[in-house]
């Protein structure tokens, strides 16, 4: 195998010598170039936005499961002072389980950050030649006889058909990273809903319901010691008096 | 000579002189491909377009100059790099016209 850098441009420039071959007029060609490259441009957009949505996603559940490591942290120390070790442990199962899956959601998170960096990039990139291509067509067009522009057409379109390759693949990696993440969190949130895992902020978990009884259950208890001091203390009163 | 760094990491113009060393780690990239390597890939792409930041000159983002030579992305698998590599490349399609 020959070197890699040099492959590496013998490839691209295979692939995008068809885009010379596609018209017989030099300013056709360039037209045609032109056109793809807008088309490059736009599909570069739409992946950019399409990272943002699948981030906003991913954001919302980590936040879900930031909320739920607070209230497990809460729910376990309310068990431990009702003295129900069993029950605080059970939180602090499900709060490491959730530290967990929030870990591997800030490292898909950041995944799909740098995506985004490299499209943003690469969309900056193709603009700026897109615009000085279009200039330089424009300035081929009228200045140069058809065997002169065939050179200048060729070189023009081979500096940009480079960038478009390295474009198309930027929106192909980012559209790879974004299927295979959407696909995920629509697992979790199937498996959410159909029970196999449990919402860690659903408003009724099983810990939920035991805690509140022993809340209800301290809080009867110290009502009735209120009470009791009440009418302790009342009929004080009345032998004293 | 100008190169490319694939990825979104724009073209620079770098000395012939640089040339001996771009390809002492381009071989080495090579055989590590070519034993299934693929950190050492990643370490010898990155050490590639690392030289080529640090002595070379980037060019404007409005220059549409071809590149005379091209470094891969070390973010793609060894499945990948092998396919970027082939006579139909990893090159994806243009849009649709």
């Amino acid at each position: 195998m020959a070197g890699l850098m040099s492959r590496a441009a013998t490839v691209i420039k295979a692939k995008f010598s068809k885009l010379l071959d596609r018209a017989e007029d030099p300013g056709e060609t360039l037209d045609y170039s032109y056109e793809r490259q807008l088309q490059l441009l736009q599909n570069v957009k739409r992946g950019v936005a399409d990272v943002v949505t699948a981030k906003k996603r991913l954001q919302l559940q980590a936040d879900k499961l930031e909320q739920s490591l607070v209230k497990l942290d809460t729910q376990a120390r309310q068990a431990l002072a009702a003295g129900r070790e069993d029950l605080a442990r059970a939180a602090l199962e499900k709060k490491s389980a959730a530290q967990a899956q929030l870990q591997d959601l800030d490292q898909q998170l950041q995944a799909l950050e740098q995506q985004q960096q490299k499209l943003v990039a690469s969309e900056r990139q193709l603009s700026a030649k897109v615009e000085a291509f279009r200039t330089q067509k424009e300035t081929i067009k009228a200045q140069y006889s058809a065997a002169e522009a065939q050179v200048r057409i060729g070189e023009a379109a081979t500096g940009i058909g480079e960038q478009m390759a390295d474009t198309g693949l930027a929106i192909q990696r980012a559209k790879d990273k974004t299927e295979a993440m959407t696909a995920r969190a629509g697992a979790i949130d199937e498996l959410v809903e159909s029970g196999a895992l449990e919402d860690f902020t659903s408003d009724q978990t099983q810990l939920d319901r035991e805690l509140a009884q022993i809340a209800s259950q301290s809080q009867v208890d110290s009502e009735l010691e209120k009470m009791k001091a009440e009418l302790g203390s009342g009929q004080k009163k009345e032998l004293e008096s | 000579m100008i190169v490319r760094l694939m990825g979104g990491g724009g073209q620079f113009r770098v000395d012939d002189g640089l040339m001996p060393q771009l390809n002492e780690l381009d071989e080495a990239a090579v055989a590590a491909a070519e034993r299934g390597d693929e950190a050492e890939l990643d370490a010898k792409l990155d050490e590639m377009a690392e030289l080529v930041r640090s002595q070379g000159e980037e060019l404007p983002e409005d220059d549409i100059s071809s590149s005379d030579v091209v470094i891969p992305p070390s973010d793609l698998t060894l499945e990948e790099t092998r396919r970027f590599l082939t006579d139909d490349g990893f090159v994806p399609d243009l849009p649709a016209s």
